[in-house]
């Protein structure tokens, strides 16, 4: 991956970076994870798609929200941690202070029956952009080294564990998630034998 | 409701800050738990506050994370002795509530935020690696299956409610539409609104 710095456009300063969050993030209604490859790519072309998706599946695999995270590490690789501060002040600044004005406003008006079963209906329309998320994020998984049906019988199986029998996050982790790791770094193995002994053919 | 004295707050603070590293595919991952402690533990909020705190960040624009702002918001607001669903009417309340926010923010953000930097700075250098690789790969199905399950754990919430099969139905569409169309989240989440106002769901 070529870095090209003269003809790839990059922030110019940590003020840009921290507008380009804060409308970015001010966009994303329901959340950010929508918004932020198209006005990323697409818009500002700060990344390409292929550097976007490696950077998603870290961002998203670390702990912590996952645009968060994004931003805090493309903040640091512009500006170092004054950047991913930047990042992540941007992501996080104005929103904040939107929902708690909404917050603050509501209250009065909570109690009113319409409102609560207006935010009833908000809420299970919430409860299928989030799973909606899920099933978008699927197709990541074609190129899967552990093999399609592999990955579909781990998202099984942690769909029952969590959804139905509410196991504890730490223990899905160490019962599914660390034999998924190291059955990929199994995979990972044999594919790059396979391909050194087609080399050498 | 009492307020909450400092040792409570702290209990608070490391709850949260625990929470942080497990927060793997987002806070909202998280979301279980954190009902479990607040509500059914400690009784610091009610069922209505914690639902009506997703739902609400997720109308606004912005992070997902902010429903953890909005739970350290309600939070102060009981310390305060404000009753669930009225606005707070003094600046001691206002302060509480904003202390609040401050405690859950740093709390869920300042554990997960450090070691996503560092990883992140770590991964990037070493992207090529085959144990990194076999992490992304090996997580991936899970975090996928981890969003579809919260999902379906918030649309369960309404279990014992008389419009239940309404709202399971608009969390379904929901989630049909954002996988299959390109259609604004706004669209949606007005709607449920408006489904929910007239008292069709």
């Amino acid at each position: 991956m070529p870095d090209t710095p003269d003809t790839r456009p990059a922030p110019q300063s940590k003020t840009e970076l921290f507008y380009a969050f804060s409308i970015l993030a001010l966009q994303g209604f329901g959340g950010v994870l929508a918004v932020v490859q198209r006005e990323l790519v697409d818009k500002r072309k700060w990344l390409t798609a292929e550097e976007f998706v490696e950077d998603w599946a870290v961002a998203q695999i670390l702990p912590g929200p996952n645009v968060v995270n994004l931003s805090l590490m493309l903040g640091d690789r512009y500006f170092g941690w004054r950047g991913a501060l930047t990042g992540v002040a941007g992501m996080l600044c104005f929103p904040t202070i939107v929902v708690l004005l909404l917050a603050a406003l509501f209250a009065g008006v909570a109690d009113v029956p319409e409102v609560q079963s207006a935010l009833r209906g908000m809420g299970a329309v919430a409860a299928g952009l989030i799973a909606a998320a899920g099933l978008r994020l699927v197709g990541a998984l074609r190129s899967n080294a552990m093999g399609i049906l592999t990955c579909w019988a781990l998202v099984v199986a942690t769909f029952v564990a969590v959804a139905l029998m509410r196991l504890p996050l730490a223990w899905l982790l160490l019962a599914i998630g660390l034999p998924a790791c190291l059955w990929a770094y199994h995979c990972l193995g044999r594919i790059a034998t396979a391909n050194t002994s087609k080399e050498r053919l | 409701m009492n307020a909450l004295p400092a040792v409570q707050w702290l209990d608070l603070f490391l709850h949260f800050a625990a929470l942080s590293l497990l927060a793997i595919g987002g806070a909202i991952t998280t979301a279980p738990d954190m009902q479990r402690y607040l509500v059914v533990e400690h009784g610091w909020i009610d069922n209505e506050q914690f639902t009506s705190s997703i739902a609400l960040s997720q109308a606004a624009p912005g992070p997902n994370i902010l429903f953890v702002a909005l739970l350290g918001w309600n939070i102060g607001l009981s310390a305060a002795g404000v009753p669930p669903g009225t606005a707070a009417t003094t600046w001691q309340a206002y302060a509480l509530a904003l202390g609040g926010v401050a405690v859950t923010m740093t709390g869920i953000m300042l554990p997960s935020t450090t070691l996503t930097f560092m990883a992140a700075r770590w991964g990037h250098r070493n992207r090529e690696l085959r144990a990194v690789r076999a992490f992304k790969q090996g997580m991936a199905p899970i975090v996928i299956a981890l969003l579809a399950a919260t999902g379906w754990i918030l649309a369960a919430n309404h279990k014992g409610d008389e419009h239940h099969l309404g709202l399971w139905a608009v969390s379904l569409v929901t989630c049909a539409l954002v996988w299959k169309t390109r259609l604004h989240m706004l669209w949606m989440l007005g709607a449920g609104a408006i489904a929910g106002w007239m008292g069709w769901i």
